[in-house]
């Protein structure tokens, strides 16, 4: 039934097809190497057992999540990292949202608004310990802001709970993740044509229309890709609860870690699967609400 | 009309976000210059304002004394490692954001690998990694286990930056150039590659920043060997002198020299093309 007419696409469309894998396959060589193989390995881990001694014995069982599941201690720390993510999410968001609609939408030179979003990124291009400890001489029981608040007689006494807390820990999560939000809801914000901005404020519109029904669902995808960031970020990190909240706070991560440096390896892969089957169904909800690929793929 | 009026007075939302800005940007650098001011310090230095003294002192420490660590070696191979991983961030990304372009058979699954590989804890990456090095027998190193562990963190960035990119990016283009008689290669060549330039660059930063600061990822994968991150950590674990502050004015000199670079290369291109409009 193929005519010449249909033949002719239909070659065409293998050859794109060919073309098209042929310039993912360098992704998918090091995607299965260093990502899909290390997970199955992770995974198979977590059924065994422990010699005690970092050693891994053959025999699958499900104790490791049995006893993951029957603790209290697991809960306790699935909240606190969650009051963390939610947090920073937050914060992130509605300073990263701020700032990319500020250099969008107010910053009329391009050059202009790539220098200050450059700005912006130049800090991370530095370590993030050394980012996270630079608060220790700001926030400090005898640091910059409680010099400050005493000498001006504001407070009585150094405000104890600046550093080493709950508080410190969100600064220091904000201050490295919020250009995650700035970079993806730049990018989307810098796409929208600013005639139709104009036009609907011409049509009459308010300042809040124009956000929400224009520019809010256009920065969707932007938005979304920031919140992944963010929230896989805090729900994977150990290293800035461990130092900011001075060992008061705990998180998943942080509990996985002591299980690595005592070796228990399959513990710790137990712990490491469920809190990925948690961090990848948050992603997969977030992105389901918006398909990233849609504009490149149509 | 409207345009020459909004031009001469901003509105209120003007001044509420520049401040925001100007507070963002002043938290971001407020507690480093901190340190960098904090790190010249001379040998009575503590961790705390006020400053004791000035004197380059904690900076000859940081590359002299051997109680802090192999800083110059894990400085060293940081920067290649992040350049080695660039390099490879940017070639990869820009071939996985051509071929993302069509729908095709599988790309579902290649992409949802990669959102997994960027949203996996990066220890936990770190810890299969290991085992997986354990299990077939090779010693984990920098250059090959923690450049892999890297480029799962790089790449899906890299290929996210690319598909922003792409998007601001008209096929049409690319398919005058073919009708005009040009092959896969010219018009890759000559009409993709230079358009895409600054988003490339842009890919390109991302790889280093990524590399340069990786942590995570690294610990579990770097072997005997550190990188400059693994070496800052331990010292924050054992070193409580300003050197620990000299070492973060030096990698943030480095990065300065790196970004100046990168944003005059796209200044370059961006005078460039002008200078061609005006000609046409």
């Amino acid at each position: 039934m193929t005519g010449p007419g249909e033949a002719a696409p239909s070659r065409r469309s293998l050859m794109q097809r060919f073309a098209s894998w042929l310039s993912i396959a360098p992704l998918v060589l090091v995607l299965v190497p260093f990502f899909v193989v290390p997970m199955l390995a992770v995974i198979a881990a977590s059924f065994m057992e422990s010699d005690g001694f970092g050693g891994i014995i053959f025999h699958p069982s499900l104790d490791n999540y049995k006893e993951l599941f029957t603790s209290m201690l697991t809960m306790n720390l699935y909240l606190s990292t969650l009051k963390f993510t939610l947090l920073s999410w937050l914060f992130t968001f509605l300073i990263g949202f701020g700032v990319a609609y500020f250099l969008a939408f107010h910053v009329r030179s391009t050059l202009l608004a790539t220098s200050l979003f450059l700005l912006c990124t130049i800090p991370f291009w530095t370590s993030n310990v050394i980012r996270m400890i630079s608060w220790i001489p700001l926030l400090g029981q005898q640091g910059l802001v409680n010099t400050v608040l005493t000498g001006a007689h504001l407070v009585r006494q150094p405000l104890k709970f600046l550093l080493f807390s709950d508080f410190s820990v969100v600064v220091a999560y904000v201050h490295q993740l919020t250009i995650f939000m700035i970079v993806p809801i730049y990018s989307s914000l810098a796409r929208i044509d600013k005639r139709a901005v104009e036009a609907a404020w011409d049509a009459g519109a308010g300042r809040w229309d124009i956000l929400r029904l224009i520019i809010l669902p256009l920065a969707k995808n932007g938005i979304a890709l920031g919140s992944v960031f963010v929230t896989s970020i805090v729900m994977g990190d150990f290293f800035v609860v461990k130092v900011m909240s001075g060992g008061n706070s705990g998180s998943v991560v942080a509990a996985l870690f002591e299980n690595i440096s005592v070796l228990q390896y399959p513990t710790a892969a137990a712990q490491a699967v469920v809190l990925m089957l948690v961090v990848l169904l948050i992603a997969t909800v977030i992105l389901r609400s918006v398909d990233v690929r849609r504009e490149i793929a149509r | 009309m409207s345009a020459i009026a909004k031009r001469r007075s901003r509105p209120w939302t003007f001044y509420a976000l520049l401040a925001l800005f100007i507070g963002y940007v002043a938290s971001l650098y407020g507690p480093m210059l901190c340190i960098y001011v904090l790190s010249f310090q001379d040998l009575r230095g503590g961790l705390v304002f006020p400053m004791k003294g000035l004197s380059f002192h904690w900076f000859v420490d940081l590359f002299t004394q051997v109680r802090t660590g192999d800083v110059k070696g894990s400085f060293d191979r940081s920067i290649r490692l992040a350049l080695m991983v660039t390099i490879i961030t940017v070639i990869v990304s820009f071939l996985a954001g051509l071929g993302f372009r069509r729908r095709f058979r599988g790309d579902g699954v290649v992409f949802y690998a990669m959102i997994g590989s960027l949203v996996v804890p990066g220890l936990v990456l770190g810890i299969g990694i290991g085992l997986l090095f354990q299990f077939l027998g090779i010693q984990p190193s920098w250059s090959t286990s923690a450049l892999g562990a890297q480029l799962s963190w790089t790449l899906p960035f890299g290929v996210l930056v690319m598909f922003a990119v792409m998007s601001r990016f008209d096929r049409r283009w690319e398919e005058a150039a073919r009708d005009l008689g040009a092959t896969r290669w010219q018009t890759v060549r000559l009409v993709v590659l230079p358009i895409l330039l600054p988003g490339l660059i842009g890919v390109a930063m991302f790889g280093f920043t990524l590399s340069y600061d990786e942590f995570a990822r690294t610990l579990q994968t770097a072997g005997s060997l550190n990188t400059l991150p693994l070496e800052i950590w331990s010292m924050t674990l054992n070193v409580t002198s300003p050197s620990l502050y000299a070492l973060g004015t030096v990698t943030t000199v480095v990065s300065f020299l790196i970004i100046g670079l990168c944003l005059s290369l796209i200044i370059h291109i961006q005078r460039r093309r002008a200078a061609a409009g005006r000609r046409d």
